[in-house]
């Protein structure tokens, strides 16, 4: 493990771990940004755009993330931007699909009660749909999540900075320790956000919605 | 068309042997995990599909096991069992097991309790229960997670290349990243995985279809 370390630090593995956490966030943001309100607005708007989106998403799926990073790479440059971008566009489709999920499939009596007690539309979705919605949406974006720090991780290995960056290294000098250095982070910082958008999600779960195993009065 | 500036077919004509290799190799690679990721997942959700606390800790596990990025689980089969086929089909077996597991617990749970007690009453012992009742309805929940495996493991697959394994991942990276990111070998690469992602799905539904024939007549009588 020493070796590991060493190489960890001979690499400026604090430098490439801050790049990733960097990109990862600015993508992750951008991707909840656009899935969230393209989700709520397939959820709300015409059927033929709603299918067209989902089905778009659907198939971005079936492309290989590795290639799709690395085409926008090859054709833009190796720069921080680039790589945000990449990420931020396979990072959408996991938010959008549920939140179009979530909202869509709200109870209509809900939508119906919170109506009669007039609420106007925008009311009844930021107050009544949205936060029954929550839970699927943040599990959307721990999905997401997960995967932009593992495809950023890939970004690297392309050249555009941050772990993968490391990996590449040691691979290309086959040092089994320069390969370590970079593939620990990578996994510690995949488990972190699994961790902490895994909590993320039982907080957003609005509290008349949440099972709770404790008696009701407490 | 863009498509016609980003590929030149030149480069695609006189790689064709090169190309057919890759695809040869990367169907090797996602049949062999899947192979393994089948065998190793049913069984095992077959033994906790009853069980509260088994399944929790083997949805864990496999949970935790799909959660680690995909370079990273390359990256340490490689430090552990060195450059090869048989790592990389490792790796891509342990991303299938938890969506295999948990959707085949999923459907074994879902048979509901009256078929299962008209097979017990046509006296069908424990074993013929499971394969001539549960594990025949289960299977459409069983396909959807071979469906959902299957497809992302044809993309996991291209990153075998940097454990030698070979696949779609030598256009992607040898000819297309390590030749100053030329275009084309990465385009033809992403190509071929998807039309292979989309060919092993649209057979998978036929496969499904064709084993599971009363979900037809049911259809056609409703």
């Amino acid at each position: 493990m020493g070796a590991v370390w060493d190489a960890f630090q001979a690499n400026d593995g604090w430098g490439q771990t801050w790049t990733h956490v960097k990109l990862s966030v600015t993508a992750l943001v951008m991707a909840t940004a656009v899935g969230l309100v393209l989700g709520v607005l397939c959820a709300k708007v015409g059927r033929v755009a709603a299918f067209l989106v989902v089905t778009v998403s659907n198939l971005g799926r079936t492309v290989p993330t590795f290639a799709i990073i690395a085409l926008i790479l090859a054709l833009t440059s190796l720069g921080f931007w680039p790589a945000v971008f990449g990420l931020f566009l396979l990072g959408i489709p996991p938010i959008l699909l549920n939140s179009y999920t979530g909202v869509r499939e709200v109870d209509p009596g809900i939508v119906e009660a919170s109506r009669g007690m007039g609420f106007r539309p925008l009311q009844v979705l930021g107050r009544v749909e949205l936060p029954i919605a929550m839970p699927l949406v943040f599990a959307g974006i721990r999905t997401s999540a997960v995967q932009i720090v593992a495809t950023a991780a890939l970004a690297g290995l392309v050249g555009a900075g941050g772990l993968g960056v490391i990996v590449s290294s040691g691979l290309s000098n086959n040092q089994d320790d320069v390969i370590l250095a970079g593939a620990i982070p990578i996994t510690i910082l995949a488990a972190l956000a699994e961790l902490v958008f895994g909590g993320a999600e039982r907080l957003a779960t609005p509290r008349g919605l949440r099972i709770t195993r404790r008696p009701v009065i407490e | 068309m863009a498509v016609a500036e980003l590929v030149k077919w030149s480069w695609v004509e006189n790689n064709l042997d090169d190309i057919q290799q890759a695809s040869i190799e990367h169907l090797q690679l996602v049949g062999a995990a899947m192979g393994i990721a089948i065998a190793v997942s049913i069984p095992i959700a077959i033994l906790v599909r009853r069980r509260r606390i088994p399944f929790i800790a083997v949805n864990t596990v496999s949970g935790a096991l799909y959660t680690i990025p995909s370079l990273a689980m390359f990256a340490f089969l490689l430090s552990w069992f060195g450059i090869g086929f048989e790592p990389a089909v490792i790796a891509l077996a342990v991303y299938c097991l938890q969506l295999i597991i948990r959707n085949t617990v999923v459907g074994l749970r879902g048979v509901s309790g009256p078929v299962q007690e008209a097979a017990r009453g046509m006296g069908l012992t424990r074993r013929q229960r499971l394969f001539k009742v549960e594990l025949p309805l289960a299977l459409p929940a069983i396909f959807a997670g071979i469906r959902l495996a299957v497809v992302s493991t044809v993309g996991i697959a291209t990153i075998a290349v940097y454990i030698g394994a070979g696949g779609l991942g030598v256009l992607i990276v040898n000819d297309g990243i390590q030749r100053g990111l030329f275009v084309t070998p990465i385009v033809v690469g992403a190509v071929i995985a998807t039309v292979m992602a989309l060919v092993f799905d649209f057979l998978l539904v036929l496969l499904e279809r064709a084993l599971t024939p009363w979900q037809r007549a049911r259809a056609g009588t409703a």
